[in-house]
């Protein structure tokens, strides 16, 4: 991590957005006390991360890089053995097993081993391991990463609505940036351990890569696309069929633009203003970095 | 502190308990039937009233615990569960304490359990009416000498296993120090001088066999402590985790 400055709103869920080897792991590592930083500080719910690594661990839930289920162990075992280091009371902690699984519809399945399910059930059983003690703040390291697109989907929307009736911070990491966009208050994007920008996500776009239009029709053809290039408010004029994707070098009226299109022979039928996809900045990002 | 230690220690009876397939199962059970019966019933009545089966009590709870006990950290790590377990409030004593009590109190319990089966077998099949027992001074340096040999076994297995990366590495390394503990000496003693040979085993035979027991209780409880405090020393989370 190279001198990373970040600070992140209670009840708030935080996306840390990066490629792989960009620092993700290294730094939900370090927050929680598991590494120690060469310089610098990190505070956690108010604890120094070097010096209160103990209350930090305490106060905090963790989703690492695997879902660190008990294989041997039955689903019911698992939460049991977490909740007795949580030294959740015993009736408390029956009835939270029994809330979690629940909620994750996993509870009549509760006596199974935890090794004969799929990705999918182990990484819900290790949310419900994570949030079992009721932390204020939980990380979770890529929590989607290697499932199917509907158990990611389904663990999404188990997420978002355990995080949201918990109250719970939320410290994310992710590179499924779809998933970043629809579940995230703010995010930040990280490469070779450097933040690159901070921001709610739909203003990431506005801040960091330039406004874009597109033009839906007939009639596009080369001759237009290089008068479009050749104006100095356009930085890339793309046709692809019946559309035409300009990326624009900053907010402009584009008016002049349309005309232009009309007069070298289009049909316009629609035109679209907006700012670039959370993906779109990403690898605008990325590519400014390369 | 005792409540975490308690906590590790029951998930790794569960775990131990668990791990077992049908072939592992039979072959504890053999284990114990070996010594809870078989023994037994060829040695008699030697079985209880030689002092040289201390020997036996020693070595079986170390042999058991050298079995499970290579699994306590690299297990973890080879199954990706160690870092989530890191990344818990548990203190490193707890984790540390916990895993060695777990393997301790498997191997003790099986080591009991055939102790138990091995005086039943002996009264019911060379009894003469009365209750036949370990003498006093044997029972309590069994049962004592036993639980540090347990000790030994897992204080050992817990040093090798916190850096090893697969169970089968910190399995072979904890076979090959075992091997070690228990030849060292022996062969050394073969190494010394005649003279001194004899001066040593004159020693043994002034000291008595309480004081000789006394002395190796000493001798084990001072290589357990010493043991524990080394793998307190490698205990660090972040080497844990980057090993």
């Amino acid at each position: 991590m190279d001198h990373i400055g970040l600070e992140i709103p209670k009840g708030t869920i935080f996306g840390f957005l990066g490629p792989n080897g960009a620092g993700k792991t290294t730094t939900i590592r370090l927050l929680l006390g598991l590494l120690e930083p060469t310089e610098g500080h990190a505070e956690v719910l108010g604890f120094e991360s070097r010096t209160e690594a103990d209350n930090i661990r305490t106060h905090c839930g963790a989703l690492l890089e695997h879902p660190g289920i008990y294989e041997r162990l039955s689903a019911e075992e698992n939460l049991e053995f977490y909740g007795r280091i949580w030294q959740l009371p015993s009736a408390d902690r029956q009835n939270r097993i029994r809330e979690l699984l629940t909620h994750l519809d996993l509870w009549d399945r509760r006596k199974e081993t935890a090794g004969t399910w799929s990705r999918g059930m182990k990484q819900k059983l290790a949310v419900a391991r994570a949030l079992l003690h009721r932390p204020s703040l939980i990380f979770l390291d890529e929590p989607t990463a290697g499932l199917d697109p509907v158990a990611a989907a389904a663990l999404r929307e188990d997420l978002a609505t355990l995080v949201a009736s918990e109250g719970l911070t939320v410290f994310l990491t992710t590179h499924n940036l779809a998933e970043a966009e629809r579940l995230c208050d703010a995010v930040a994007v990280i490469r070779r351990g450097r933040i690159l920008a901070v921001g709610p996500p739909g203003e990431l776009g506005t801040k960091n890569a330039a406004p874009r239009v597109e033009v839906f029709g007939r009639g596009f053809s080369g001759e237009m696309i290089a008068l479009l290039r050749s104006r100095e408010e356009v930085a890339s004029a793309e046709l692809y069929n019946h559309r035409v994707i300009i990326q624009l070098n900053r907010t402009v009226n584009v008016a002049p633009l349309v005309t232009l299109m009309v007069g070298a022979g289009a049909e316009i039928e629609e035109v679209r203003k907006g700012n670039p996809s959370l993906e779109e900045v990403f690898l605008t990002l990325m590519e400014e970095e390369r | 502190m005792m409540t975490d230690i308690g906590t590790v220690f029951w998930k790794e009876q569960k775990e131990l308990l668990s791990q077992k397939g049908t072939r592992g199962r039979l072959g504890v059970l053999m284990f114990v039937l070996v010594f809870g019966i078989f023994l037994p019933l060829e040695m008699g009545r030697s079985w209880i009233e030689s002092p040289m089966v201390l020997l036996y009590w020693v070595w079986v709870p170390l042999f058991l615990v050298s079995t499970v006990i290579a699994d306590a950290f690299a297990g973890e790590r080879e199954r990706h569960t160690l870092e989530t377990l890191l990344a818990s409030r548990l203190p490193d004593r707890a984790i540390l304490l916990g895993k060695m009590f777990g393997g301790i109190g498997y191997s003790w319990g099986l080591t009991l359990l055939s102790l138990v089966l091995g005086l039943v077998t002996v009264n019911l099949t060379h009894g003469d009416g009365t209750m036949l027992m370990f003498s006093p001074l044997v029972g309590l340096a069994i049962l004592v000498l036993s639980l540090l040999g347990a000790g030994l076994a897992a204080g050992t297995g817990v040093v090798v296993s916190l850096r090893a990366s697969t169970v089968r590495q910190a399995q072979q390394t904890l076979s090959v120090s075992i091997l070690m503990l228990l030849f060292v000496p022996v062969l050394g003693a073969q190494a010394l001088p005649l003279r001194w040979k004899v001066s040593l085993v004159q020693l043994f035979a002034e000291m008595g066999v309480t004081t000789s027991v006394i002395g190796a209780i000493f001798a084990l409880v001072l290589v357990n402590l010493g043991l524990f405090l080394w793998a307190l020393a490698r205990f660090k989370r972040a080497r844990l985790i980057l090993d």
